[in-house]
């Protein structure tokens, strides 16, 4: 655990805020002056987990990087809905060039900045998990490889969502997109295909990898603030529920990233030279179920027991491999 | 316009796009009744006055109490805490401790010698209120602080009624009771004790009253014939109770002691009788556990200290060494029913415990008032008797008959006398919608188990009267009162401002709350879901 959890106050450090807690317990997100560098204004659905996720993870990291920051950014939804040319929703440096890129542009970005001796400046990299797991996986990978100084954000909804919900190696087994129609005992995108690419990303024994939930602030600004204080190639995956990608209510967004994470079926975790250090534990562990009927892309699972048997199957084996329970049943460390 | 290579237009910022238009449903910020505040009878805003505990303000909460209720340390022992069985946090796991947070808070302000004052001018106006019981009490408070000058006429030798000549001291210690009481004279109330009304009119008339709030309480013990060749071994509970306090010598019940009724009043005298000595302490009650008006805890407490209930029994007949009692069985409608079964039991006391009537002689002859068929006196919806101003509230006038009841009618019984005085009328603003369980969303809350408060040890309660009940320290009141789930009503925890992806909410800083900047807003609905405790909703837009 980066931060300290606190767990009496009302709302201890479940909420945003908390007034009965010291100022440095509360998120950044809650302060009066955090840098709201992903503003008004932007294009994305309502409700839109991305968005939400990248102005958490950037604004907490230019209050770790005292502002000074560099963003360079795939092509993909959170390109797109932010920066319809001339307009930008973006309050800080930040850079467009190709889809498959943005790891690339940052170790360029990274390295200029060495040359001119303005290592100050920090750079991020950030993309869907589209242009991350599958066209920018090379370019990742090298920068990984070269330990370049940057820290790569990839905000995971599971499909390429900017092109109309088409599969891609992060969409997770019986979910139906454009290209993974379900058709009769066919559960939509297969079982055991795709990318865990945190665990790819560890396997570069890299400084810092961590998976993240926007509905899990405090973690996750955690998470941002421990990668901005370490060098090197670090790697923060950020689960991001998709309203429209996932047929799901605006509403819901928050509620359905807390039920993948309290099911077991998106483990979050920090991992530092290759080596698990933390795993968040489930507070209030759900079944599958609830996170599934929230979403249309799962609707034909429960016609299906089978299916419905293996995602739950998923869930189950994440929490043995990742130690996600306590010793007691469903209580959190 | 001077642009760089390939460039056509100028960088503008997003802002200059006005997503609020998408929206078919706009949030707003409400604020809705919590089911505590709902349910207590004096009115107080529990919500209101945890939040001020929740930060240490411990003074600042005890203000908040006072504003509606003038009794906090009584009331945090004897109030049969109907907020508890209503709070919202019981669904989650146990209500909050409330009422064990007001005794503390009660008893910070005894301790430390916290008062109120009267800031209104004074109205000239002199109001009379008969009976130092809560209801009285409270009237009188209330009236004081609204500049009137009041008077209370009381016939016992001491204040208090019920609180004092009631409830034993093993549940409601009289130092509190006297330290509350003396806050509400030290107002500059005037207390006449021993001063009977006999005639309502002719005392107004004499000392030139402007109003009077009545509140006698019920005294009168209701009795049934039961046969028996020694009528001094048969007495009334609340006789027994008021003896305790008023005469030197504790009264003589005997070794074996036996309780006809199934009241608290019949709780409270068992176990009276088991301090005083008895071995046997039994109450017999024609009905079963279930169907008991006395509470549940208050029965746990007696049969932990030895009080033996009867359940499905009624008293025949009484001879030198006890008591003959029938089996009764409950028919169809729940009505117990004789069964001709007969059984004896050995006893030296009897002590009946079936309730009290209203002593009504005073409002027979006053013109206008009306005395119902069961003996109250009826009231209109502002507490006014038939016969315009004079008042009436408490055990007197129908209602459920306990202390809070009876200081939340004091109360309202002064808004409308003050408005009566002022010739004028007093309208309470009106309800906010419940705050409903289902309107929380309790992810957000803490495990926190409720805090229990500490007990005497047995021997000690079958022995002595101190208080059964401890009290809660510092620590664990905050703890408590942080239980709080604050429902229906912003407790600035900022999840609104954080989880809107359009950053569409402005913070206006501590104690100001949020406000919504509709140029933006989608309308996506994230922040209602996820506010904790129901404060915002969605309305929909016109369209
Ligand atoms: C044994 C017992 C235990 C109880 N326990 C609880 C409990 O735990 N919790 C709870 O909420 N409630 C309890 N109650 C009920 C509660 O005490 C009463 O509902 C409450 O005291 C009623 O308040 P009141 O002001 O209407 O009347 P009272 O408290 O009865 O006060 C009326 C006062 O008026 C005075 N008076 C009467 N006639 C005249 C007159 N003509 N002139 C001048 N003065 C007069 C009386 O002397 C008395 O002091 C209990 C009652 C009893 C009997
Ligand atoms: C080389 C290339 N191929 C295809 C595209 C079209 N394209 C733009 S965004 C996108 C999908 C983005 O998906 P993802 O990276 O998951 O981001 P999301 O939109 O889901 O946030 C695609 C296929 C492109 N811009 N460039
Ligand atoms: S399609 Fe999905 S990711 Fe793209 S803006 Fe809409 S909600 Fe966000
Ligand atoms: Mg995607």
């Amino acid at each position: 655990m980066s931060y300290q959890q606190v767990k009496f106050y009302q709302t201890g450090t479940l909420t945003v805020g908390n007034r009965l807690l010291d100022e440095q317990q509360r998120t950044v997100q809650a302060t009066l002056d955090r840098s709201n560098s992903l503003d008004s204004g932007h294009r994305a659905c309502q409700g839109c987990g991305e968005a939400l996720g990248a102005r958490y993870a950037i604004d907490a990291a230019m209050r770790a990087a005292d502002n000074q920051l560099v963003a360079t950014n795939a092509t993909g939804c959170l390109e797109v809905f932010t920066t319809p040319y001339p307009e930008s929703a973006w309050r800080i440096p930040w850079i467009h060039s190709l889809f498959g890129n943005a790891a690339a542009v940052a170790t360029g970005v990274a390295a200029a900045l060495k040359v001119k001796g303005r290592e100050g400046i920090r750079v991020i990299a950030q993309g869907g998990d589209g242009g991350t797991t599958d066209i920018g996986f090379g370019c990742l990978s090298g920068m990984f490889e070269r330990n370049d100084d940057v820290l790569y954000i990839c905000y995971d909804n599971q499909a390429y969502m900017n092109t109309g919900v088409q599969r891609s190696s992060a969409t997770p087994g019986a979910a139906r997109t454009a290209t993974t129609q379900p058709l009769g005992p066919q559960p939509g995108a297969e079982f055991g295909k795709g990318k865990n690419v945190p665990l790819i990303a560890m396997a570069h024994m890299i400084p810092y990898v961590a998976t993240a939930s926007v509905h899990d602030l405090h973690d996750l600004e955690a998470k941002v603030t421990r990668a901005m204080l370490l060098h090197g190639a670090r790697y923060i995956q950020v689960f991001v529920p998709c309203p429209l990608g996932w047929g799901a209510r605006p509403a819901d967004t928050m509620k359905i990233a807390r039920l993948a994470v309290e099911s077991g079926l998106y483990p979050l975790f920090e991992a530092e030279h290759g080596e698990i250090v933390n795993v968040t534990r489930l507070r209030h562990r759900a079944d599958v179920e609830e996170y599934l009927t929230l979403q249309r892309r799962f609707a034909h699972v429960f016609k299906h027991p089978e299916q419905l048997q293996h995602i739950r199957a998923i869930a189950d084996q994440n929490i043995r491999k990742f130690g996600l329970l306590d010793a007691q049943e469903g209580v959190a460390r | 316009m001077k642009t760089p290579f390939a460039i056509t237009l100028d960088v503008g910022s997003s802002l200059l796009n006005k997503t609020g238009s998408w929206r078919t449903e706009r949030p707003v910020y409400v604020d809705r009744l919590p089911p505590c505040n709902n349910a207590c009878p004096a009115g107080e805003n529990i919500q209101q006055w945890l939040f001020h505990a929740e930060e240490g303000d411990y003074e600042q909460a005890w203000r908040e109490i006072m504003r509606n209720n003038p009794m906090p340390a009584i009331m945090g022992r004897a109030c049969y805490h109907p907020c508890e069985s209503s709070c919202n946090r019981a669904q989650l796991d146990q209500a909050v401790n409330i009422h064990a947070v007001e005794r503390f808070l009660g008893d910070q302000a005894l301790r430390h010698g916290w008062q109120v004052e009267v800031s209104a001018q004074s109205s000239g106006k002199r109001v009379l209120v008969i009976g130092a019981g809560p209801s009285g009490l409270s009237a009188a408070y209330h009236l004081a602080l609204a500049g009137h000058d009041v008077v209370i006429h009381e016939a016992g030798p001491l204040p208090g009624g019920m609180m004092r000549f009631g409830i034993p001291k093993y549940r409601l210690p009289r130092d509190v009771v006297d330290g509350e009481i003396q806050r509400i004279v030290d107002l500059g109330v005037t207390l006449r004790l021993n001063t009977k009304v006999e005639d309502i009119p002719a005392t107004m008339q004499d000392e030139g009253y402007d109003a009077c709030f009545v509140a006698i309480g019920a005294h009168v013990a209701k009795r049934v014939d039961i046969p028996t060749p020694d009528a001094s071994r048969i007495l009334d509970a609340v006789s027994v109770l008021r003896d305790m306090e008023t005469e030197s010598e504790p009264p003589m019940l005997g070794r074996r002691v036996v309780v006809y009724g199934g009241g608290n009043t019949a709780v409270d005298v068992a176990r009276t009788a088991k301090r005083l000595g008895a071995a046997e302490a039994v109450i017999v009650y024609r009905r079963t556990r279930d169907q008991m008006p006395a509470h549940d805890f208050e029965m746990d407490d007696a049969m932990e200290e030895g009080v033996v209930v009867n359940w499905l029994r009624t008293i025949t007949s009484m001879d030198d060494t006890g008591f003959t009692i029938e089996k009764m069985e409950l028919d169809e409608d729940g009505w117990p029913q004789p069964t001709g079964e007969f059984e004896t039991i050995e006893a030296d006391t009897l002590v009946m415990a079936l309730g009290q009537n209203v002593d009504t002689s005073i409002l027979e002859n006053l013109p206008g008032a009306s005395v119902k068929k069961d003996g109250v006196v009826e009231v209109g919806s502002d507490m006014m008797t038939g016969h315009p101003g004079i008042f009436a509230g408490g055990d007197m006038v129908p209602s459920e008959r306990t202390v809070t009841v009876a200081a939340g009618h004091g109360k309202k019984a002064a808004r409308h006398i003050d408005a009566y005085l002022r010739g004028g009328k007093y309208t309470p603003a009106p309800k906010h919608e419940l705050a409903d369980h289902g309107l929380l969303n309790t992810w957000y809350y803490t495990d926190a188990e409720q805090t229990v408060q500490p007990l005497l040890d047995d021997i000690r309660r079958q022995t002595t009267f101190e208080e059964v009940t401890g009290g809660l320290d510092e620590s664990n009141a905050l703890y408590e009162a942080r239980r709080c789930l604050s429902c229906g009503n912003c407790f600035e925890c900022d999840n609104c401002y954080g989880v809107c992806p359009d950053n569409s909410i402005t913070k206006l800083g501590p104690g100001k709350r949020f406000e919504f900047k509709y140029d933006y807003c989608k309308g996506c609905g994230l922040c209602a879901a996820e506010c904790p405790c129901g404060a915002i909703k969605m309305v929909p837009e016109e369209i």
